[in-house]
């Protein structure tokens, strides 16, 4: 499925590489941007419920985007979807463009949270998660995407172990596994989650079905994992 | 007697129950007195273990969604722990929050350096569009308290310590009040400090004004009082000396001035005992105060006050 965007263009999953070689500057992140670009599609494509238009809407889904370096493929795909125009891709971490090397939520339309130091997206999406429970607000889902090396920081563990308690069902996790992490975790990524009360699902992060089944599964009375492994990052 | 921070469970449970928008975030510390409120509220009222970087997180997350948080815990946690997570996850979100600390700058001698923070305040200094608010009494902490939860969506940071002033002040949340007025200086007594610094001064012809919001900084008020007592200021805080010494002196760039930055001094002193001895060591009671305030305004303000 496509969508309509800027003056009836329409663009597809096939169009993203052109978007993503519009931008230029930040090459070092090349293998950390395309990591996700298959989980952001499949996510923006078919799972999550939030457009342009509903982008200020209370009950929109929330993605947040918490491995902010190399953000090529979100704006890749926020452009395909509507939520920036394509011409603001080739000013691309220039003084006067709105996207940088990281995002920031205040000049990136569409964008839930800046980010770019990690360890920050998922204690904000458990904030989020509680505050959309507090207010009622049962059926939008909080989806937050980390990086496997990521995931080394402290302050995801304070939330990883604090969600699967606390019954957080709206909140799931995207993990883009690319053995980035210069200490693998013992037992496996998954594994961390399952502990601390998550539902884990580990897939292969190319297979656009196998994503959406993995996104779509169903997780009663608990947070969800994707672990979304894609080849190495140096291979 | 009755502390700043035996108002803050009481005062927050109300509100809670007065307004869907406000939420409590905490991390163990401080929950014994949101029993009742966790019951009547527990989706509001988040105790989120001991993790001060999701309790800070968390609350960028609460306010996203459109709740007011007001998150608690001693101020070496919730400043300084996961003071990148102050930066960001408030400031650089551009979301808002009230953090409400306690133990202050040495609260609890006996505990040790480790539930010490005398830096907060210039931690938090280092950031933009914060208001800090410095209570002197239980009554002023409780009125700085509803207004910091009522500032919209502002960040503001208030500081509950165990020390404090015999009687409450009108403060407004903004401006610095006039206690004492004279014609050769002008002291600047911050929350707890005022009746001490009141005691240092008498018989000085010196202005005392009390600073309870200290950020953003009185600038109007600093140089209306300058007007009749001159441009020789100091300050006393009870946090790290030398913390508002930069806004001060903004406040009188353009006229020939000195500052002279009192409180609580850099060094550790690795020693337990009690807030007096802590007080005292500092230089902060009212005979030490007394000594550093007069050599610095000099004579004159002795010779026109007759002392």
């Amino acid at each position: 499925m496509t969508i309509t965007a800027d003056f009836g263009r329409t663009y597809g999953y096939d169009d993203l590489p052109g978007l993503m070689g519009l931008m230029t500057g930040d090459e070092k992140h090349g293998p950390a941007a395309t990591s996700t670009l298959d989980v952001l599609w499949v996510l923006y494509d078919r799972v999550l419920r939030v457009t342009p238009e509903r982008r200020d809407d209370p009950a929109r889904d929330r993605f947040l985007l918490s491995k902010g370096h190399g953000p090529m493929a979100y704006y890749a795909v926020l452009a395909a979807k509507g939520f920036v125009p394509v011409d603001w891709l080739p000013g691309f971490g220039s003084y006067d463009s709105p996207l940088g090397h990281h995002p920031d939520r205040v000049l990136v339309p569409g964008a839930e949270i800046a980010s770019g130091s990690l360890g920050h997206g998922l204690p904000i999406a458990v904030g989020s998660a509680l505050g959309l429970r507090a207010q009622g607000m049962d059926d939008p889902a909080v989806w937050v995407l980390i990086g496997d090396a990521e995931l080394d920081e402290g302050s995801n563990h304070e939330a990883i172990a604090f969600a699967g308690p606390a019954g957080l069902e709206r909140l799931h996790t995207v993990v883009v596994d690319n053995s980035s992490a210069s200490h693998a975790r013992p037992g496996g990524i998954a594994a961390r989650f399952e502990a601390a009360g998550w539902s884990a699902v580990t897939v292969d992060g190319r297979d656009h079905e196998a994503l959406y089944a993995a996104f779509t599964a169903p997780h009663p009375g608990r947070p969800h994992v994707v672990v979304a492994r894609v080849e190495p990052k140096t291979a | 007697m009755e502390t700043m921070r035996d108002r803050f469970a009481p005062v927050l449970s109300r509100m809670l129950d007065e307004d869907p928008r406000v939420a409590v975030v905490l991390a163990e510390i401080g929950k014994d007195g949101f029993r009742e409120a966790m019951a009547r509220h527990p989706d509001r009222v988040i105790n989120v273990g001991i993790r001060e970087q999701l309790l800070v997180g968390a609350a960028a997350g609460l306010a996203l969604t459109g709740l007011r948080p007001v998150v608690h815990t001693f101020a070496s946690f919730l400043v300084e722990r996961p003071f990148e997570q102050v930066k960001l996850d408030l400031g650089h979100q551009d979301a808002g929050a009230v953090l409400v600390s306690a133990a202050a700058s040495f609260d609890w001698p006996a505990g040790g350096y480790t539930h010490m923070s005398p830096g907060d305040v210039a931690l938090i200094d280092t950031l933009d569009g914060w208001t800090v608010h410095v209570p002197g009494h239980p009554d002023e902490a409780e009125s700085l308290l509803c207004r910091a939860v009522g500032a919209h969506d502002d960040k503001v940071y208030v500081r509950l310590s165990v020390q404090s002033n015999q009687r409450a002040r009108v403060v407004d949340g903004r401006r610095f009040v006039t206690v004492r007025e004279g014609r050769s200086g002008v002291v600047v007594a911050v929350g707890p400090l005022l009746d001490t610094v009141l005691a240092a001064t008498e018989g000085l012809d010196v202005t005392v004004l009390y600073a309870t919001t200290v950020r953003p900084f009185d600038t109007a008020g600093l140089r209306r009082a300058t007007e009749a007592a001159g441009t020789d200021v100091v300050l006393v805080e009870p946090y790290l000396a030398g913390t508002s010494t930069a806004a001060a002196a903004e406040a009188l760039s353009d006229v020939p001035h000195r500052v002279l930055g009192l409180g609580v001094g850099r060094r550790e002193l690795r020693r337990y005992g009690t807030v007096e001895e802590h007080v005292a060591a500092h230089g902060l009671d009212a005979h030490s105060l007394r000594e550093r305030i007069a050599s610095f305004v000099g004579s004159a303000a002795r010779v026109a006050a007759g002392v």
